[in-house]
């Protein structure tokens, strides 16, 4: 550690103020390779930011009421009225945390897939692996309850159908739905609730585990595009050769993400922040009816893919009703990420120097989340259900036969240092 | 090792755990619905007289739509005719009281009362009366209801089809006639 004089000198004698900044920014080296990819972990702590802040301006004048005002209008709905159009700025602050929480998702899904492309669930980064995954399941919590809160019909209808499905599990399931509801029915008492997690709760939690992503990330370093281990090859002061210190290197390309991230962020907010229903559902505009349900009903887009999974389950088992399997296939298929560390037998970490069987592999995977994510927003016929149930399989089996593919796939052999043009 | 050392560090760390298992009890059981909640069920009145034949309407009781339809003798023709393209024509699986365990799962035939909240996911389906080709579900449609969230379908008696995502049919609540055109819904004591 660099001993400093003056003030930092005092604040180094009774807080690790130095030693802290050197350990994750001036002197954490990451490899000199990172690509493209490698924005969207820092773009993620971007949007989290965005949400915590716009989300403690909202929660300034929204208010958690499902009862009905003097005008026949939910007090919460009115109130998220009121931000749009009398509070100053509030469309502006309302409309970030809306595009916000889309773009969490996008960020986090790509996040996700460049550890897919470049190994980096692998030894040692297993738990940054499973405390990513501990996140991704926090963040669909909050955004589940986060979507109760505006209490439009596609708020009520797809909390309604959510908190169903927890009735499914056997014996306990009907009161179990009851007790997470508070009600017999989505009440008050449930968006009340709601909101306190969507809040308080999952943001503390959400807050700590991104903590242990960083330090966890900071105790074994940065994998990067070659699959490779920087710490391998040190020069004589134990830097290794093929690092550079986070600050500035990093923090300056960070911020070029950061200007590419808000012009789309910013187009969106402006522009388009209903993104043609995808980012704010048409039918959430109307209050929520206890009485109607809208004549079709999805999830967000960022659900979708998981909720094909579940609806693609149409057979009973051990005399369950398929809705129970359906709902274990959707959390099957968040939780089996969390295995990947395991499933992968590969002799190599990246893409570059897999064989062509994890490349075939990960463009099914691939085609067949995105053909999951578009058949979740449209209603099921038979023949969309089939497309489901075929797309259902490949993921599952991208995840289950790995260990069997990886390990026969002809792999070219790794650098012994990163390549860089 | 000190043993008793040992042992009393055991007994502390025991007594520690039941004690915050102890105190999660009451944060835990805050979750259950209130007395309001529970009380909030009370029966609701509905006045049938300006209901015409062939004719929805809809009642909130306990936070969820009550239909009361008034089925014509066309509408009521219909509900033995399908009988084999039913999971349960019989209620035998299905929530109702006794007084409704028949083919037109009501105490007066032209009347059905039911939930309207799909067994499957909870969504309320909606109405498609109209037979035949002009409801969008086929030339064989007789009438009934289409679940609009996962498609499944129900006659005219809320008996579910078979193969659809609901397992069973709608519930009929406890209900009983005040006088000819008044039901209270949710109570069927005298």
């Amino acid at each position: 550690m660099t001993q400093k004089t003056g003030l930092l000198q005092w604040i180094d004698e009774r807080f690790p103020w130095t030693s802290t900044i050197e350990a994750h920014l001036t002197r954490y080296y990451a490899p000199k390779n990172l690509n493209f990819w490698y924005f969207f972990g820092s773009l993620a702590l971007l949007v989290f930011v965005i949400q915590i802040v716009t989300g403690i301006f909202l929660a300034m004048n929204y208010k958690p009421d499902g009862t009905l005002n003097a005008a026949g209008v939910p007090v919460a709905f009115a109130s998220v009225e009121y931000i749009m159009r009398e509070v100053p700025g509030g469309w502006f602050i309302r409309y970030m945390h809306s595009t916000g929480a889309s773009a969490f998702f996008i960020v986090v899904y790509l996040h996700m897939f460049r550890g897919l492309l470049y190994g980096s669930y692998r030894k040692p980064r297993e738990l940054i692996w499973i405390i990513g995954v501990l996140i991704f399941l926090c963040l669909m919590a909050e955004a589940f309850m986060g979507y109760l809160l505006p209490w439009g019909q596609m708020s009520y209808w797809g909390a309604q159908v959510i908190i169903n499905l927890v009735s499914a599990i056997p014996v306990v399931g009907p009161d179990l739905a009851v007790f997470v509801r508070g009600d017999y029915v989505i009440s008050d008492a449930t968006l009340n609730r709601f909101f306190a997690l969507h809040v308080v709760a999952i943001p503390l939690v959400l807050l700590m585990l991104i903590a242990a992503h960083i330090i966890a990330l900071h105790e074994v370093g940065s994998n990067n595009p070659d699959g490779i281990e920087i710490k391998k090859k040190k020069d004589a002061s134990g830097k290794p050769l093929d690092g550079i210190p986070f600050h500035p290197y990093y923090t300056v390309k960070d911020m070029v993400g950061v200007a590419g991230f808000f012009i789309i962020f910013f187009a969106i907010v402006f522009f388009a922040p209903e993104f043609g229903g995808y980012f704010l559902e048409a039918n959430n505009f109307i209050p929520a009816d206890p009485l109607k349900t809208p004549p079709h009903i999805a999830p967000v887009w960022y659900f979708t893919p998981f909720y094909s999974i579940l609806r693609a389950v149409t057979y009973p088992l051990f005399g369950i009703d398929a809705k129970f399997w359906g709902v274990v296939a959707m959390f099957a298929a968040v939780l089996i990420i969390a295995f990947l560390p395991w499933l992968d037998r590969s002799p190599v970490k990246s893409i570059r120097y897999k064989g062509p069987i994890y490349k075939v592999a990960l463009t099914l995977f691939v085609i067949a989340f995105l053909v999951l994510g578009y058949l979740g927003m449209l209603e099921p016929t038979p023949l969309r259900t089939l497309v489901a149930q075929i797309c259902s399989v490949i993921y599952f089996a991208f995840f289950l036969l790995m260990p069997w593919y990886s390990k026969i796939d002809p792999c070219q052999p790794e650098p012994e240092r990163v390549t860089w043009k | 090792m000190d043993e008793s050392r040992r042992q009393l560090l055991i007994a502390t760390t025991a007594v520690g755990t039941a004690g915050a298992v102890a105190l999660a009890v009451p944060f835990v059981a805050s979750f259950a619905p209130s007395e309001r909640a529970k009380a909030a069920g009370a029966p609701v009145e509905a006045d049938i007289s300006k209901l015409p034949p062939g004719e929805m309407m809809v009642v909130e009781w306990r936070g969820k739509p009550v239909w009361i339809l008034h089925r014509t003798p066309e509408m009521l023709a219909t509900l033995e005719k399908i009988r084999d393209k039913l999971a349960d024509p019989d209620s035998e699986k299905s929530e109702q009281p006794p007084y409704a365990k028949n083919i037109h799962r009501s105490i007066k035939p032209e009347y059905l009362i039911v939930e309207g909240i799909c067994t499957h996911l909870g969504c309320s389906p909606t109405a498609k009366f109209q037979p035949g080709e002009a409801s969008g579900l086929g030339a064989e449609w007789l009438g009934g209801y289409l679940c609009p969230c996962h498609g499944t379908l129900f006659d005219l008696a809320g008996r579910v089809f078979k193969n659809m995502p609901a397992p069973a049919n709608l519930p009929v609540p406890p209900h009983k006639y005040l006088s000819e055109t008044k039901i209270l819904i949710g109570e069927d004591k005298a």
